[in-house]
């Protein structure tokens, strides 16, 4: 996968908390903040799903959560990248024989990026966005074609 | 557009941009004057107490660090000390130290974490920039001396799974004279700004008496006005060899008020105190080894066999972090374990808070506590039929005032 020369539009992501440890959480937001800064590239969270290209859920979806995932997940416009950051989404990691868990992510909503890691390094989160820029700019043009 | 009657219902969350973690709050609202509030946690229960009475100590030490990715070297402490209070391992005076030392550079890195999450919720994001670009400082040496940024793993039971050798000093001592150089920074971006008085000074009252009634702990209580704190009513690792006080508004101000500003006060003050409690660490530090019991085999046999309860705790960056842990000696992972975060004591005083204060003020009022969810978030109540139940406050206040009860026996 390689990106194209110029970015054709500013990434906008929207974080779901669907029951993570927070560790996931603050690393997001670390990788948010001037020592990374994606935000030159336009990268930056917003507060709605409507306005977010990607949507990045950390946590091992907990039973209260499954709905509340799902429902920002079709509040989403395509097209949509999901990403799972954290390895507790993933496969339950340190929670997996845990009985209040609907998880991992990929049963609840379609993923396309997986982050792995307890909690992954800013570097690694940024990484996978640029994958998610990667597959979103696939996507738009089988759209378009 | 139809008239609305008052009082009428908001609802925020559980995910909602100014909530990092998923809760339900309900408002009954009176124009724009809060009038009644209710809560529903539980959005992030995991099961952990349930999943550690199923694994053996070393591997629940793991599960600690993952209550809560902020504060989770706080639990992992306080299991390894309940757990060598039962097996009775006596644990090197050196790795207390390491313990201490450890403990202090999460409270650095939580309070400034929370310092910047308060500055963004009131809409002053170059603080809340500002704030996380210097607690990378704090998250490094973490990083130096742990090998993780987040989660760090290096409790054990009966020590600390690595030394911090004096070839590390400089670096740790390079971190503290960066912090002692902004700290007069910090105190004149927080606490002389004008926006952040207007917004925080008389918002979110908390009277002494009220926390006190409310048994709030940690930060939450301090800004009250109530002189307490776990590393000295009841010193643990090295905390009693160490010369510090406990932190109230009045070292900054003169009359201590019990608002979200005080609150501001206290976190910022407790990081200049956390320098001090770590180069006298570094100071004081005895020679010798860091564990108890380096062959795990070894280590979980004598586990295994230990009987006993132990009841523990220590000063997480929130407030006072408690567990108990029962073991029968006939099986490898713990009879009981409970897990009784800070939050868990400090979520009550939202009620009392919110009541009266507006909209606007609901954020950076339901932040000042430094809530975390994944902490508090340890009971989920289901009917016979399968189905969750609501949680009223009513019915969490009187859990909480039962569980004071059987704890106080």
């Amino acid at each position: 996968m390689r990106l194209s020369p110029s970015f054709n539009r500013s990434l906008w992501v929207f974080h779901v908390n669907s029951g993570s440890c927070n560790g996931c959480d603050i690393e997001i937001v670390a990788a948010l903040c001037p020592r990374y800064d994606p935000e030159r590239f336009g990268i930056k969270l917003v507060g709605s799903p409507r306005h977010a290209d990607v949507l990045l859920v950390t946590g091992p979806v907990t039973h209260q959560m499954r709905d509340r995932v799902k429902r920002v997940y079709d509040q989403m416009a395509a097209p949509k990248v999901v990403m799972c950051v954290g390895t507790c989404g993933q496969s339950g990691g340190v929670f997996y024989d845990s009985y209040n868990l609907d998880g991992p992510l990929d049963q609840v909503i379609p993923v396309d990026v997986y982050v792995p890691g307890c909690a992954p390094r800013p570097e690694a989160i940024i990484y996978g966005v640029v994958q998610a820029i990667a597959k979103l700019e696939r996507l738009e043009k089988e759209v378009r074609s | 557009m139809s008239q609305k009657k008052a009082p009428y219902e908001l609802p925020i969350g559980p995910i909602h941009p100014a909530l990092k973690e998923p809760i339900n709050f309900t408002f009954k609202m009176n124009g724009e004057v809060v009038e009644e509030v209710d809560f529903a946690p539980g959005r992030a229960h995991r099961g952990i107490e349930w999943m550690g009475m199923r694994r053996n100590p070393v591997q629940i030490l793991h599960l600690c660090d993952r209550i809560c990715g902020i504060c989770g070297v706080a639990h992992a402490l306080v299991f390894a000390q309940a757990v060598e209070q039962i097996a009775g391992v006596e644990v090197p005076d050196r790795a207390y130290y390491v313990r201490t030392i450890i403990a202090e550079f999460e409270r650095i890195q939580s309070h400034l974490l929370w310092a910047g999450v308060a500055a963004h919720e009131l809409g002053f994001d170059t603080l809340f920039y500002l704030a996380w670009q210097i607690r990378e400082e704090s998250v490094d040496v973490i990083e130096y001396i742990t090998g993780n940024r987040v989660n760090y793993a290096i409790m054990m039971i009966g020590g600390t799974r690595r030394d911090i050798t004096p070839d590390m000093f400089p670096r740790i001592e390079q971190a503290l004279q960066y912090y002692e150089g902004l700290f007069e920074k910090m105190v004149n971006l927080f606490l002389n700004d004008k926006t952040i008085a207007m917004r925080c000074r008389n918002t979110g009252i908390l009277t002494k008496r009220r926390a006190l009634e409310l048994a709030t702990v940690g930060p939450t209580a301090r800004a009250s006005g109530l002189a307490m704190d776990v590393r000295t009513d009841s010193p643990y690792a090295a905390y009693g060899d160490l010369d510090f006080d406990i932190i109230l508004p009045e070292v900054y101000s003169n009359e201590t008020v019990g608002d979200v500003y005080d609150r501001i006060v206290v976190r910022i003050f407790e990081v200049k105190q956390s320098i001090d409690i770590i180069r006298q660490c570094l100071r004081q530090m005895p020679d010798g080894p860091v564990l108890a019991e380096e062959k795990y085999p070894k280590l979980l046999m004598n586990l295994k066999k230990a009987s006993g309860e132990a009841f523990a705790r220590v000063e997480a960056p929130r407030g006072e972090d408690m567990h108990f842990v029962r073991m029968n000696g006939k099986q490898e992972a713990p009879e009981m374990w409970k897990v009784k975060a800070s939050t868990y004591s400090n979520q009550m005083a939202w009620i009392e808070i919110l009541q009266g204060e507006q909209i606007a003020d609901i954020p950076v009022i339901i932040a000042s506590i430094d809530p975390c969810m994944s902490c508090t978030d340890r009971v989920a109540v289901v009917n016979q039929k399968g189905e969750a139940d609501v949680l009223t406050k009513e019915y969490l206040h009187r859990l909480s005032v039962e569980k004071t009860r059987r704890m106080q026996g």
